[in-house]
């Protein structure tokens, strides 16, 4: 089932099966659809052949970057003698996405037997699940769902009867985007300000509490089960094109579009006909203008563009974007593309975690920039300023917030350059003189 | 302009905090007694460090205080082996820690693009009418009501979501903020 339509025929719903379903979220309604098998057979299982699995079935990062996962963990070495941890990444705040939020909401115990696994094929006994401040329904139900759990013997310290110690906690953020990045993270879970750390050293060799950890998203994790039970070859077979991008994909789709919600598709969907088939189309009587596929982070692309494109990591590139988040942000023909990005760049300066002069400055300067140029004050000159800027703020910072700001400015004055002109020539918005017109 | 640093770009929480009824952050009641002081030995049996404990011990004071005092963080400070100093040094990172009192609904509207692009402003206009606040951050006059805009809470395709406290509502439109507010004592 996706949420909050009813799952469309073409969906795959593995991880949304059970979305909108308050049985599936108690530890007995979860058993009952087959819930912590998974977990059981891994618990006897080596972690190096659980590893071996993860990398066979072509598992990639679903928090943004698309890292495979199973090479990931192979970079932890159990048995080294240290405490080793596992972070779950639920800190979803890049706007567009709101997958994570639905996976807690719906099946917590989804994500439990998702860190629990990842926990074990890594050696740690201990996985952290980050959850952002704001989202009080997930982490209460996450909470409970936890505490159900060790009532249940399936975590603790002899978890499910193995004679192997997994615990599992619930820690609440408090409003940064930037602790999703996930040096900051574990800066955030230590106790200090969410600021990035440099890397190296990379969190396998010195993460969390200086001990080797790993960090996952929550979509990610909870595909893991699903691999386990049902075997890599499975998993691999879900590919509708490239052979790099397997599996089922959440995105969240927003903005001016008719049916908003999460869909699970197979790796390389048409995006055209999930645009049109699955989400509706546009607004009646609009069309669309703009996408954004992969949360606000990535190049914008025009509608061209997305109707060429098929849904995986590849290609997303392929047409000049990423896939990101998974985080479709739609915007139609009522909407003005500098104001869009202006509001996209003062998200990045409110953000900024302020250590680095590169974002710190350009962030708030490409905010005030494009904000001139909305309101009718701008110069052509300042089209070159922004973009200079932006080259100034790419790949020289220690996290890639500074490179996000500057993504969506560079694609956005690139493609409706047009937009960007008539606001400076006529010192207005033409748009909304249209509207008041 | 970053929010990290002071004079963040958004109107902060507490731009006005003359409201009534709010103890002075010189009397410091401790809030880590009884209940909360259990809740607190539960949360650092599941870190190797007593620092690792400081954002859930400050969500624990705020829950029983309304908002992290001067004497709140001390008392933390003391309880995890931090300095005053530090504590306050995270605390000033967290948007969602309010260093002063707020209104008794703190109410936060997103309006970030995809929501901005589904009506937010309008919505966040609704509240600062109905309220009677008038003005972002500021605190209506009665301590009832705090607005503020937020970024991005991570339910864009249910716009425009807001926050009443630690109530999540989904996809508000200016019609329903009567409504809303209606609820509320
Ligand atoms: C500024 C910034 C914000 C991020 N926010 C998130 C987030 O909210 N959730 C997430 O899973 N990953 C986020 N990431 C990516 C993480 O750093 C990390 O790559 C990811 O959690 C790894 O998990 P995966 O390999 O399972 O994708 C963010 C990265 C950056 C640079
Ligand atoms: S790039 Fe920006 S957010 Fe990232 S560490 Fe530097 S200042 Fe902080
Ligand atoms: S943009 Fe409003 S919830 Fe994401």
């Amino acid at each position: 089932m996706g949420y909050p339509h009813k799952s469309h025929p073409r969906e795959t719903p593995i991880l949304s099966k059970h979305f909108g379903d308050p049985d599936a979220r108690t530890l007995s309604g979860w058993r009952q659809r087959g819930g912590y098998r998974a977990l059981e057979q891994a618990l006897g299982t080596s972690p190096a052949d659980i590893v071996n699995v993860v990398k066979e079935s072509g598992l990639r990062g679903r928090g943004g970057a698309g890292f495979p996962t199973g090479m990931k963990w192979s970079f932890m070495k159990p048995g080294d003698g240290k405490p080793h941890y596992l972070c779950c990444n639920a800190d979803e705040s890049e706007p567009g996405t709101f997958k994570d939020r639905e996976i807690m909401r719906w099946t917590p115990h989804a994500l439990i037997e998702g860190c629990a696994i990842g926990a074990h094929a890594i050696g740690a006994e201990t996985a952290y699940i980050y959850i952002r401040g704001e989202f009080t329904e997930p982490i209460r139900v996450m909470e409970e769902a936890v505490r159900d759990a060790y009532r249940d013997g399936i975590l603790g310290k002899n978890a499910m009867g193995s004679g192997k110690r997994v615990d599992v906690h619930v820690h609440r953020g408090a409003g940064a985007y930037i602790c999703g990045e996930e040096t900051a993270l574990m800066n955030s879970l230590e106790g200090r300000r969410g600021n990035p750390r440099i890397k190296p050293p990379f969190p396998a060799v010195a993460g969390l509490f200086g001990q080797p950890t790993t960090i996952n998203n929550v979509e990610t994790l909870t595909a893991v089960p699903h691999i386990l039970t049902n075997g890599a070859a499975w998993y691999k077979a879900m590919s509708l094109s490239s052979p790099k991008s397997t599996g089922s994909k959440l995105f969240s789709v927003c903005g001016n579009i008719r049916k908003p919600g999460n869909y699970e598709i197979t790796m390389g969907f048409p995006f055209k006909e999930f645009l049109y088939d699955l989400c509706g189309g546009p607004l009646p009587g609009r069309k669309f203008k703009a996408i954004i596929p992969g949360g606000s982070s990535v190049p914008i692309q025009t509608v061209e563009e997305a109707e060429a494109t098929l849904m995986d990591y590849e290609g997303f590139v392929a047409q000049g974007t990423m896939l990101g988040s998974g985080g479709v942000i739609v915007f139609d023909d009522s909407q003005c593309m500098v104001k869009q990005i202006a509001r996209l760049a003062r998200f990045y300066a409110h953000e900024s975690c302020a250590q680095c002069t590169q974002c710190r400055e350009g962030t708030a300067w490409t905010t005030r920039i494009l904000e001139r140029i909305e309101h009718g004050e701008g110069t052509m000159e300042d089209l070159d300023t922004l973009l200079e800027i932006g080259d100034n703020m790419t790949g020289k910072t220690i996290c890639v917030l500074s490179d996000s700001c500057a993504t969506p400015v560079a694609s956005g004055i690139k493609k409706w350059r047009n937009e960007f002109e008539a606001h400076i020539k006529q010192k207005r918005c033409p748009m909304r003189t249209a509207v008041a017109a | 302009m970053s929010a990290r640093e002071e004079g963040g770009l958004h109107a902060p929480a507490h731009a006005s905090h003359s409201s009534a009824g709010h103890g002075h952050p010189a009397e410091h009641t401790p809030v880590f007694t009884g209940d909360n002081r259990k809740k607190l030995d539960e949360i650092l049996s599941r870190y190797p460090s007593k620092m690792a404990a400081l954002l859930p011990a400050l969500w624990i004071a705020q829950d029983e205080q309304g908002w992290v005092s001067e004497g709140a963080m001390a008392e933390i400070a003391g309880l995890l082996e931090l300095t005053p100093a530090y504590v306050k040094g995270v605390v000033t990172f967290y948007t969602m820690y309010h260093q002063h009192p707020v209104g008794r609904h703190f109410i936060q509207v997103c309006t970030t693009s995809p929501c901005g692009v589904c009506g937010a402003e309008d919505v966040a206009k609704a509240f600062l009418k109905h309220t009677g606040c008038g003005e972002l951050g500021v605190t209506s006059p009665d301590g009832k009501y705090t607005v503020i805009e937020v970024e991005c809470l991570g339910a864009c395709g249910f716009a425009t979501p807001i926050m009443i406290n630690d109530d999540f509502i989904e996809s508000v439109t200016p019609e329903r903020v009567p409504e809303i507010l209606g609820t509320l004592k």
